[in-house]
């Protein structure tokens, strides 16, 4: 791992049973990189999500973040060290509202033990009104004053979707794992997230990985892209780079013929 | 309606601007914990009725109402655990025991027929407590592993196996049939179990002990709702609502379900231990399932994860026998005597309201007696209004 890649993947092997869901997957994140994932279904990108943040441990391989490994640690104590993710189905806490979403984001900011919080005196008192208005920094960020009291779970889907990155976000993360941001949202919605992933690059410069189905998309945001089918990275590099690759098109469309091949590419934009 | 808070400090101090009670000018209004001038008049006023009450009531009306006030500071443990953190206990019946018996033990006479240690409240209260926490932490690892139904199984053998240690250790409990007397509340030399305890004062024992319950029970309550709306309720709620999720972002699972059952725990061990100073005499059988599934209907019927809903569920359940004693005059079929003729007697009765309520509040409205203030409050909200 060189100094300016803050996280690196080595020759990861995770299987159920017999099924091989990673099959020697390397790939390594620079810093205030954008670097997409993409693959057929079934094709072990959420897995990659789930080794990384500590919810499935692989049988093989390395997995470093800041220089330390975090195989086998507990996914906790990975969120702590600055792993941050969204989920593929919305995962926030649906009876909890907005703002206490958030703040269960900033949950390891927090800086008093759990027998101060009787009294809300003190520490507490301080911890909770200045890690309250970090969050409210993340709602004028993501624009969603106007749901600020609600319960996350009355929502329209494409707010869940932003609070659920304004959740990762509000832990202030050195590494953001996001997994279908725009899947299942119309245009609009799509355009609002990629603004904001934009913005998440140019304005906090943090690295995220972008698992997404939405091919303008990731070819539109992503430095650098991985495909990969059936738990087998197929390629790595630039988005034209991936695009135009042969095993790419092969997992996509089936087995094709050299001359589909040169047809599909040159309709490609 | 939705208020408002500005981002930036308080121009106006910890209180809204006159005449604009919603528009709030600081995180810390947004955050306090009587955020509405509505909550703060009506907490205002609900606590000087309560003091007010021993003057207003009946000594008989009393003792059911400091027996809901005692038992409201079990239901809201139980409501930490199994409100907040989803962690469904059937084992508060044992917790409730062990807090009995500890107190019982540690308080009780040195030279009479059981062990008695003798100490005074300020030393049996916290030693109910922390015992029971202790017992708490045992089981807790228990939901570590597992969760839902399965854990509700386990939970429900600790009550099973707390029942037979309650029998057979009958050199502490007093065993079955015949049980323990409970220790006397005394603090700073009042002993307000005994009537004219208060200096100056010509109360009874159940006006006294009325007050006792009443200002307990605004510690506990107030602790808990502390905790429910820091860091710590919201990992709670964050494990109840997605445990993967909320792994990931940082809540340590192990940890905090050991720290709800410990929570727990220790507001059921503290409610055993003041429940049967008014009972007066601990029996060892009284610990069983049926009392754990009344704490849980206290929890379903007030209002899952709400504090005030676990009062008034606790204070509306505690109160069923009486309010079947009272229906009993009414109806021509129902009789007041154990023995005598008639369809039902009372405890039949009793517990044929208990099943009808929990099953009609969980169809018609799952929040319980706090959903049901919700819908009221709501409508005066909006009064002429529909919306």
């Amino acid at each position: 791992m060189t100094a300016q890649e803050i996280c690196a993947v080595e020759n990861v092997e995770l299987s159920f049973g017999r099924v091989k869901a990673l099959n020697g997957v390397s790939l390594s994140i620079r810093e205030a990189e954008l670097f997409a994932v993409i693959g057929p279904n079934g094709a072990g990108k959420t897995s990659i999500f789930n080794v990384l943040s500590g919810v499935y441990r692989p049988q093989k391989g390395s997995v470093t973040f800041g220089a330390e490994s975090i195989l086998g640690t507990k996914p906790h104590r990975i969120a702590r060290r600055g792993m941050a993710r969204t989920f593929q189905n919305i995962e926030l806490f649906e009876n909890l509202t907005v703002v206490d979403n958030l703040m269960l984001g900033r949950h390891h900011h927090l800086n008093y033990q759990w027998f101060e919080s009787i009294i809300w005196w003190g520490r507490t008192r301080s911890s909770e009104l200045a890690n309250r208005r970090r969050v409210e920094e993340i709602i004028d960020f993501l624009e969603i004053e106007g749901y600020r009291d609600l319960p996350v779970g009355m929502l329209p889907y494409g707010i869940q979707k932003r609070i659920e990155l304004g959740r990762a976000l509000a832990m202030e993360p050195k590494l953001l794992l996001l997994d279908e941001p725009v899947a299942g949202m119309n245009a609009e919605e799509t355009e609002d997230m990629a603004r904001f992933i934009l913005e998440i690059r140019s304005e906090l410069k943090i690295p995220m990985i972008l698992v997404e189905h939405d091919m303008g998309l990731v070819m539109d945001l992503a430095d650098r892209v991985m495909a990969m089918d059936f738990g087998t990275p197929l390629v790595t590099g630039t988005p034209e780079e991936v695009q135009n690759h042969p095993d790419v098109i092969r997992a996509y469309l089936g087995p094709v013929s050299e001359k589909t091949i040169t047809d599909v590419t040159d309709e490609a934009p | 309606m939705t208020t408002t808070p500005v981002p930036g400090s308080a121009p106006h101090g910890p209180r809204p601007p006159r005449g604009r009670p919603l528009l709030r000018t600081s995180y810390a209004q947004h955050m306090g914990l009587l955020n509405t001038p509505g909550k703060r008049w009506s907490t205002l006023v609900l606590v000087i009725v309560g003091f007010c009450a021993p003057l207003l009531f009946t000594d008989d009306l009393l003792q059911v109402l400091t027996l809901g006030l005692f038992a409201a500071i079990g239901a809201i443990g139980l409501n930490l655990v199994t409100g907040y953190a989803g962690q469904v206990s059937l084992g508060h019946a044992f917790f409730i025991g062990l807090g009995a018996y500890t107190a019982a033990v540690v308080g009780g006479d040195t030279d009479g027929r059981l062990l008695g240690l003798g100490m005074p409240m300020y030393i049996w209260l916290p030693a109910a407590g922390l015992v029971t926490a202790a017992a708490g932490l045992l089981i807790g690892p228990l939901a570590v592993r597992l969760r839902g139904l399965y854990l509700a199984i386990v939970t429900l053998g600790v009550v099973f196996l707390g029942l037979h240690i309650f029998r057979e250790a009958s050199n502490l409990t007093g065993g079955p049939g015949v049980g323990r007397r409970a220790p006397d509340v005394e603090l700073f030399g009042i002993n307000a179990s005994v009537s004219g305890g208060l200096p100056g004062l010509d109360w009874t024992r159940d006006q006294q002990l009325f007050v006792v319950a009443l200002i307990f029970l605004i510690i506990f309550a107030v602790a808990a709702r502390n905790i429910a709306r820091s860091g710590v309720g919201r990992a709670f709620a964050a494990i109840r609502d997605r445990d993967v999720a909320a792994a990931v972002i940082g809540v340590d699972l192990a940890g905090y379900k050991l720290l709800a059952f410990a929570l727990s725990s220790f507001y059921a061990g503290i409610c055993g231990a003041l429940y049967y100073t008014v009972v007066r005499v601990i029996e060892p059988t009284s610990f069983d399932l049926l009392l754990s599934v009344q704490f849980l209907a206290m929890v379903l019927i007030g209002g899952v994860s709400t504090i005030s809903g676990s009062i008034m569920g606790a204070l509306f359940i505690t109160a069923l026998g009486r309010m079947a004693i009272e229906i009993a005059h009414y109806v021509p079929f129902v009789s007041t005597s154990v023995t005598g003729g008639g369809l039902l007697n009372v405890f039949q009765l009793e517990g044929i309201l208990y099943g009808l309520l929990i099953i009609g509040f969980l169809i018609a409205e799952p929040r319980g007696l706090y959903g049901i203030w919700i819908r009221v409050r709501n409508y005066w909200k909006g009064w002429p209004f529909s919306y």
